[in-house]
């Protein structure tokens, strides 16, 4: 089936490095648009620093080396002339901790579009209605749009930064373990939400939770100490993986 | 064993109450002192006419007028070249060799006796550039006194402000410098604001490297070139030369309650921040 879908990403032969310490060795993955791609391994396995590569968010990362062929829509972020704000407006951002500036709600959402050259008033409120909407969020808060962003919950708050992604309208969107610092229903509206948003956007989501892996992903790539060991469709990674490694881990022997 | 416990550190306790109780009493007896002294001679024909008779008689109104523009203009020039010292310490230039340097040599600006940029503003502005004894000359002097406060205060606002709001910005296809000027300068105003008003404070009090620069004319100066008097120098002037005790109490107590005005300022500005973060 994946065969017939387009890449967004196409990565070979990855290597990356903090200073002499080489935390990714030789990586190869594809990424199909409009598919949710999960990433798991036990911790400091690089999941988290691959998909800050993704965006670039690594340059700014003293140190940070990268060799090897990142394609995005098949063109070498990595190469001199890119531009990496054209990048990372198509590649959005999706954080652990939930980070609104300290701004109304209003203001967070449009910050994306006037960054982009939006100022027409009338388009930025569409902006505002329509992305709230799309994250659940119109309403609950949108008789408080000029209020602080940072009055409301954690899970209102990861929505709402989801919501600031959708603003630029981004063709993918990165997450970083965004559910870790919520609660479980909080958690669940998210998870629900990654399910109504891959049917318009590809997600490359980092996770430490196995079920939610399998529960939301059609591909998972299984991390461990910088490589990639085993990439292949969820189902059959839970169900049949290749790899002796994967099997322990999923199952709960290590990490 | 662990009654002698108990009345050692009542003991102590004790100890730090008194100390306390000194402290505040001394500032008390100080503040006291002089706005009892001067308070009753504060009139509005002191705050509203000019001096007249080497100050003798009058009032101190050009000297109001001298004191705000030299502690403005200070201020006025310290701020955007404090607050972008801190931007480039903080954002730009990190951890470098350099940085080091010259945060090294802004702690030490900041413990400079005063008469030595008085004699520095004196050489190099009043005389080496030719701008003569006048607001300006006084104005840049001040400056160049507070620009550690208002960088150290920028920077220590600056740390505070977390990294996510930066990679929150940047991750949208903001640049650095828009992510500065939009998200994080913003976090920092109450910072940067009690910064330049500790500045503004320490401004006004000076009198050693005013003294140098901006002369002691008592006219009300109708430019930034003129020389002018500020309140702490008419003070010293009026002590220093016996000139009259009454006027000398009167500028006194203004000169304290301006500096408790701002002082109380700064000190709401820095809590709101608190609150904020």
């Amino acid at each position: 089936m994946n065969t017939m879908k387009k890449k967004a990403f196409e990565i070979r032969d990855m290597d990356l490095y903090y200073g002499n310490f080489q935390a990714l060795k030789q990586l190869n993955i594809d990424i199909y648009e409009k598919d949710v791609t999960a990433l798991i391994g036990p911790s400091g396995c690089g999941k988290s620093t691959f998909l800050r590569s993704l965006n670039r968010m690594n340059d700014l990362v003293k140190g940070c080396r990268i060799e090897g062929d990142i394609r995005f829509d098949g063109e070498d972020i990595y190469a001199k002339d890119y531009d990496i704000i054209t990048l990372r407006k198509n590649v959005g951002m999706v954080f652990q901790q939930p980070n609104p500036f300290p701004k109304s709600i209003y203001e967070n959402i449009v910050y994306g579009p006037k960054i982009h050259g939006v100022r027409d008033k009338k388009t930025l409120n569409e902006i505002v209605e329509r992305t709230l909407k799309e994250v659940g969020l119109w309403e609950e808060v949108h008789d408080r749009l000029h209020r602080s962003a940072l009055g409301l919950s954690g899970g209102q708050q990861q929505r709402l930064c989801i919501a600031r992604c959708l603003a630029v309208e981004p063709e993918v969107i990165l997450m970083d373990e965004p559910t870790s610092a919520l609660d479980p229903v909080a958690t669940s509206k998210i998870e629900a939400l990654i399910q109504e948003l891959k049917t318009k956007y590809t997600i490359v989501i980092v996770t430490h939770n196995m079920q939610q892996a399998a529960r939301i992903s059609d591909r998972t790539a299984f991390f461990l100490v910088g490589e990639i060991l085993e990439v292949d469709d969820t189902q059959k990674i839970f169900t049949n993986p290749a790899n002796k490694k994967t099997e322990e881990y999923i199952s709960g022997r290590f990490g | 064993m662990r009654s002698g416990k108990v009345i050692k550190s009542k003991i102590y306790f004790g100890g730090t109450w008194v100390i306390a109780a000194i402290t505040l009493a001394v500032l008390i007896i100080i503040i006291g002192f002089v706005l009892v002294k001067g308070l009753p001679h504060i009139s509005w024909e002191f705050l509203s006419q000019e001096p007249s008779n080497m100050g003798r008689e009058g009032g101190i109104f050009s000297v109001i007028i001298g004191t705000l523009l030299c502690t403005l203009l200070a201020v006025l020039i310290a701020t955007p070249i404090g607050v972008a010292g801190a931007v480039h310490f903080n954002e730009y230039a990190k951890e470098g060799r350099l940085v080091a340097v010259i945060r090294f040599f802004t702690e030490i600006l900041a413990g400079i006796p005063s008469i030595i940029f008085g004699l520095f503003g004196f050489a190099f502005f009043v005389v080496a550039l030719g701008m003569g004894w006048s607001i300006l000359a006084c104005g840049l002097t001040l400056a160049i006194m507070i620009l550690p406060t208002i960088v150290r205060s920028t920077e220590e606002a600056l740390k505070t402000v977390p990294m996510s709001y930066r990679e929150g910005s940047l991750a949208l296809g903001s640049t650095k410098w828009h992510t500065i000027v939009a998200v994080v300068l913003p976090c920092c105003r109450s910072g940067i604001l009690t910064g330049v008003i500790l500045g503004l404070g320490r401004a006004i009090g000076e009198t050693a490297a005013v003294m140098l620069t901006v002369g002691g004319a008592l006219n009300m100066p109708t430019s930034l070139m003129d020389s002018t008097r500020t309140m702490a120098l008419h003070l010293y002037t009026l002590a220093n030369e016996g000139i009259s005790d009454e006027k000398t109490y009167a500028t006194a107590a203004l000169l304290i309650i301006l500096v408790l005005l701002i002082n109380t300022a700064a000190d709401l500005i820095s809590r709101k921040a608190m609150k904020d973060s």
